[in-house]
């Protein structure tokens, strides 16, 4: 039975668990539902447009091209522009998501690239800008497309690195570009390829990434050899190692590639294909972004473009970003910064994104999941129109020192890894693209200068490219050089208290310096670092190191020596660019949903509040009738039915059984009683007041319902405190000492209840349901696991709490308990009501009696002869028979008379009968 | 007698006094152990910290760096390492456990048949669980505070980002901390308390939770789910940073706020109701 019911509980458990797993999918699949606003219809249709091949070239070129259109046409178009190495199908979720916001978006593959015909031309004005110019010029054929005027559609252009680039050169040479919003890329190729940061002239550019951007730089070959090769793998076979390039394009990079230094006809080449030569034309909006960890396209270049379209008159937001070439494409928050841009420049909605300038600081470890960058933003470029930008001075100390060239170059030293991103190809953000290269850098003994500063008394943001100025000399006892340019390589690193050096964004400055004089006479040069965003603690210390290789860049490999120093004034000077951190607009409408909240859980009291107080009603006539059960009805989900349709009384001083074989729904009134159980129908009143749950009425009552339930890590005395003072009732009302005594614990009752055996923890159970002296007492098989003294002294406190004008229940499956404990009796079986009486009339109902006799025959002839009495049956020496209404006294008296011995008359054979009797005989105890 | 028919002295309103559900709670081993452990992690961290010391990795700066920064350091990063675990752990420890466990010992009906009412019962269960997780959501970063400034000293607090905040005002902050988690974290203590009233095996109500809560940031981790993924409760977890920033970006935390009071409320109600109506049979 036990066993059955655990099974029962089991399932439900399970059942309410698993309502509450589908409760949660279905508010989660309601969520989904709901906050999905279905996706406007967008339609893309793959198209190939042909261009005019350009000169040299016979033939058209076919550009492989998708026009995404939103659903509401004629829209204002954009230009969706990829990087180098890519296709229109790396842009494809740039395009979707500007065409979602309602523009006619044309995605198309470069020439030389994908299924485009053509050769690669590195953005030249005669052929990827021309084409460009010619798709501005398509879109002005369209019905689909806003125009401005004929011929001149509304238009912008976006794209990153080689994408950007196309942008910035279509908008210097096209008036009809509306909008742009380049992305990573140069201003000049021939000074990001072939760098030299290093100026024997003051640097006096006020911007806060102004690079030296001095001539006859240092060629980066590792860069350029991934960009090449990139290209000229994705040739359509063959093996030629030009690929798809254009022959003059593919005769720079092998010259340069061999000889390490840039021929005037390169930079000739490499400056047509940059936006330096046309950006003075732009004065359409722009929105410049550029990549902190860089160091392909760097900080100085976006500073360059940026001061170029300022002259212009261009409206100019610039945004740098933690991430870049070597640090991960723009994030989706940066995507929608560039479809703002467009909305409020092309459409004329949202709002105006200004001309600010935003930098984010990248977490020191690099981002991580939960440590987002944080964006400050500045009201201005610093530079631009009048405010220089800042710059903060640290002192840096170091004897002049000597510094090798290894003959070949090699060993070399590392700062960072190039290519090891997919960001150039302007794909979509990958989340393993943010690791930081700051970790890579490594410098060789002999080959290295160090100066380094004291720590730093309060933190600082750098902001741009720091500027150094440094004495350079060649080593006359070195083995002479034949060539008579020193190139050298100009880090700054942050060096933490315990020595541990960060190249900030893996970048390095290398320098061309000279013509050195023989003598070993210094020339004296301004460096300008690369640029970085990098928050420098408290206590770090800055070490800028001079070093004579770098495997990213091509080196001489004639040996050399140089003598590398610092000025006497010299020191550091770190470009600051104060703002004010970005942030989230005011939350009102979190703060109203709270307030919401607060509102409606309010408001919910209040109306159970209410609930509460239009209570029941007491029933007066009732009020000293400790109980009275009608009409009580159990049943349970599932067609199971525990109690149906009883009814029946307890009158003040009963002892009242409640006797009903396992099963017959006793244990269910019970918990009814106790307002644990919501009946189905019917009430039951205590003393007049109708029982709920938590109904006050149930104080006046005590219960031991299904064994005992303790806190098992307290004792005995502290369970019976803990209970009492939860009631809230005075102390001096609980009569601890009498129901302790009841029990009879004695010393036990100080021990853990956890360490009590079942009989002493059921004792306890009657001694606390016994608390405060309840008027009525309710007991569930109160003797179950005592012995029978035990058992004994239960039967007297019950007949003397009785006695004292209390009312006792007894719930029990026991005749000979409830035979001796009870005065009245109500029988149930199976839910039902079956008899309900005193003791006595129970027995009547019946009415048989058990005579034990020395001579059974006899005594049954002479029962027989009673008026009214039938002898049911006649054992060895018991004689059964039913009296009928006559007093058993007088029936012993008959025996006695006719001389036959009557040892005992019981009832309770009786009572077994009348049970048995009541209930059907299918019981089998 | 009154006229509600209740015994001398009763008051529903008196029942279950919170000074008597906070004995019953404190003199629990898992209460005192649960704290116990969350005032000792502080000191087990500082041990590994010292332990470690010589065996980093060598390269660019890392958390551990920055958590020895200073005292206050010490504190973010201690929060940092549990606010997403052992945090929710921890509230869903006090909550789930409250009312499930009086099921499983019987006393459950024992006091709902004193009578406790049940909506009482369930408030005052529920206000001595709150108030067991805030002390422990106090007492973690205060130890921690304790602990880091005798071994990192009371320098400057610095953020990922490279800001510093000095002593006075980030430890302000910090004491901004907990409270921001306490609200945060009542959507596991209203589906705690869910699943307590709803199961009679303690286990399974505080498991239950914290399931919910990995699910949840298993589900962060999918980026296809997109702007879906603001609606998941665990979604504004380490929000708590924000409180660090200068100035202090509010946007975010009172998303969090809300986040976690909107689903608190749910569950909460929810609690309420199928406790008032159910069938006690434990």
């Amino acid at each position: 039975m036990a066993s059955l019911h655990q099974l029962a509980r089991t399932r439900r458990q399970l059942a309410v668990l698993i309502a509450i797993g589908a409760l949660l999918v279905a508010t989660a699949a309601a969520l989904t539902i709901r906050m999905v606003p279905d996706p406007p219809p967008l339609t893309a249709e793959n198209v190939v447009i042909d261009v005019p091949g350009g000169p040299g070239v016979g033939t058209a070129v076919h550009l492989d091209a998708t026009v995404y259109r939103p659903a509401a046409i004629p829209a204002p178009a954009v230009l969706l522009a990829h990087g180098f190495g890519g296709s229109k199908d790396s842009v494809s979720a740039d395009a979707t998501a500007l065409a979602r916001r309602g523009f006619v978006v044309l995605a198309w593959t470069a020439r030389g690239f994908g299924a485009s015909s053509g050769q690669i031309g590195l953005n030249s004005p005669d052929y990827e800008v021309a084409d460009a110019r010619a798709l501005v010029d398509w879109l002005a054929k369209r019905s689909d497309v806003v125009q401005d005027a004929p011929g001149d559609p509304r238009v912008g252009v976006t794209g990153a690195s080689y994408g950007g680039a196309l942008a910035l050169l279509l908008a210097g040479t096209d008036r009809r570009v509306d909008a742009l919003a380049p992305e990573i890329t140069w201003n000049d190729l021939a000074q990001a390829l072939f760098p030299n940061n290093a100026s024997q002239a003051p640097v006096t550019t006020n911007t806060p990434a102004a690079g030296a951007s001095a001539p006859d730089g240092v060629f980066k070959r590792e860069w350029a050899g991934y960009l090449f090769g990139i290209a000229a793998g994705s040739g359509t076979g063959g093996h030629d190692p030009c690929g798809r390039f254009r022959p003059e394009v593919c005769a720079a990079y092998v010259q340069a590639a061999t000889s390490g230094s840039p021929t005037p006809e390169i930079v000739a080449m490499l400056h047509r294909s940059s936006p330096a030569t046309v950006a003075g034309n732009i004065t359409a909006p722009t929105l410049l972004i550029q990549g902190e960890q860089d160091t392909l396209f760097g900080l100085d270049q976006a500073d360059a473009t940026a001061r170029q379209l300022a002259a212009a008159g261009a409206p100019l937001k610039v945004i740098w970003y933690a991430g870049g070439h070597d640090g991960g494409a723009p994030t989706v928050a940066l995507r929608d910064e560039v479809g703002d841009w467009f909305d409020y420049h092309l459409r004329g909605i949202g709002t105006d994104p200004g001309t600010g300038f935003d930098y984010q600081v990248q977490a020191l470890f690099g981002t991580r999941r939960g440590l987002p960058p944080r964006t400050v933003r500045a009201a201005a470029y610093p530079g631009l129109s009048k405010d220089p930008v800042q710059y903060r001075e640290v002192v840096l100390h170091g004897s002049p020192q000597q510094v090798v060239r290894p003959p070949g170059g090699s060993p070399a030293a590392l700062s960072s890894l190039p290519g090891l991103n997919a960001a150039l190809a302007g794909g979509a953000p990958s989340a393993a693209g943010a690791a930081s290269t700051d970790g890579v850098a490594m410098d060789l003994p002999g080959q290295s200068a160090l100066f380094l500063s004291d720590p730093l008394t309060d933190p600082v943001d750098i902001t741009g490219s720091p500027r150094i100025r440094l004495r350079v000399a060649a080593t006359p006892s070195a083995a002479t050089p034949t060539e008579d340019r020193a190139v050298l390589f100009v880090k700054l690193y942050d060096v933490g208290p315990d020595g541990r050096r960060t190249l900030p964004g893996g970048a390095v400055a290398p320098v061309r310096i000279g013509p050195l004089p023989r003598g070993g006479a210094p020339i004296e040069v301004t460096v300008t670092l690369a640029g970085v965003v990098r928050p420098v603690q408290a206590g770090h210390r800055l070490a800028v190191v001079v070093t004579t290789t770098d495997r990213g860049y091509a080196v001489p490999s004639q040996p050399a020596g140089y003598t590398v120093s610092l000025p006497g004034d010299a020191s550091l000077a770190l470009p600051v660019v104060p703002g004010q951190q970005a942030a989230t607009p005011l939350p009102v409408v979190q703060l109203a949903g709270i307030g919401g909240l607060a509102a409606a859980v309010t408001a919910l009291g209040m109306i159970a509040a209410l609930r509460r107080r239009h209570g029941e009603e007491a029933d007066p006539e009732l009020a000293e009738v400790p109980l009275v059960v009608s009409g009580l009805t159990k049943r349970y989900p599932g067609g199971l039915t525990a109690v149906e349709e009883l009814s029946f009384r307890v009158e003040h001083g009963q002892v009242l059984g409640l006797l009903g074989p396992n099963g017959a729904g006793k244990t269910t009134v019970l918990r009814m009683l106790m307002g644990l159980i919501q009946p189905t129908s019917g009430e039951m009143r205590a003393f007049g007041h109708q029982i709920t749950a938590g109904a006050p009425a149930l104080s006046r009552i005590g219960s031991f319902v299904e064994g005992p339930g303790f806190l098992p890590h307290l004792t005995g005395m502290e369970n019976l405190r803990l209970y009492w003072a939860a009631t809230g009732r005075p102390a001096a009302d609980a009569g601890t000492d009498e129901a302790l005594a009841i029990a009879g614990l004695g010393h036990a009752v100080h021990r853990r209840v956890g360490t009590y055996s079942q009989g002493m923890r059921q004792r306890l159970a009657i001694a606390q349901a016994m608390l405060g002296r309840p008027d009525l007492l309710v007991l569930d098989e109160p003797t179950n696991g005592l012995d029978p003294p035990q058992i004994h002294a239960m039967r007297e406190v019950l007949r003397g709490y009785a006695a004292r004008g209390a009312t006792v229940l007894v719930s029990s499956h026991l005749l000979a308990e409830v035979e001796q404990i009870c005065s009245h009796v109500v029988v149930m079986n199976r839910g039902r009501l079956v008899g309900a009486g005193t003791v006595a009339e129970i027995v009547a109902g019946s009415g048989t009696v058990s005579f034990t006799v020395d001579d059974p025959m006899k005594a049954a002839a002479l029962l027989r002869g009673l008026a009214g009495v039938d002898v049911m049956d006649v054992g060895q020496r018991v004689v059964h028979a039913h009296l009928d209404g006559l007093p058993r006294a007088a029936a012993v008296s008959a025996l006695v008379a006719a001389g036959i011995g009557v040892e005992g008359v019981a009832t309770r054979q009786a009572l077994e009968d009348a049970f048995l009797q009541l209930v059907g005989e299918e019981v089998v105890e | 007698m009154n006229a509600l028919g209740a015994a001398p002295g009763y008051r529903a309103p008196a029942t279950l006094p919170l000074r008597v559900e906070l004995v019953r709670q404190l003199r629990r081993r898992r209460t005192v152990l649960t704290l116990g452990f969350l005032a000792l992690l502080p000191l087990l961290l500082l041990i590994a910290f010292t332990v470690g010391r010589d065996n980093r990795s060598r390269g660019g700066a890392t958390l551990v760096d920055l958590a020895t920064a200073s005292g206050l350091n010490f504190v973010v990063f201690t929060v940092f390492s549990t606010a997403n675990f052992l945090l929710v752990v921890v509230v869903a420890l006090f909550f789930g456990d409250t009312v499930a466990s009086e099921a499983s010992w019987s006393t459950l009906r024992y006091l709902l048949a004193a009578p406790v009412p049940r909506g009482r019962l369930l408030r005052q269960k529920a206000v001595v669980a709150a108030l067991l997780s805030l002390s422990a959501l106090v007492l973690l970063p205060a130890v921690a505070l304790a602990v880091g400034v005798l071994a990192y000293g009371s320098g400057d607090l610095v953020s990922p980002t490279g800001q510093s905040l000095d002593f006075a005002t980030a430890a302000g902050r910090l004491a901004l901390v907990p409270a921001y988690l306490a609200v945060h974290l009542a959507w596991v203590a209203g589906l705690a308390l869910l699943l307590s009233v709803s199961t009679d095996a303690p286990l399974g109500a505080v498991g239950g939770a914290v399931m919910a809560s990995i699910l949840s940031q298993i589900l962060e981790t999918i980026e296809a789910l997109g702007n879906l993924r603001d609606y998941l409760p665990t979604r504004f977890n380490s929000t708590w940073a924000d409180l660090l920033a200068s100035p202090i970006d509010w946007g975010h935390l009172a998303s969090g706020a809300f986040s976690g009071l909107a689903y608190a409320t749910v569950f909460g109600l929810a609690a309420r109701h199928h406790f008032a109506t159910k069938d006690i049979t434990s």
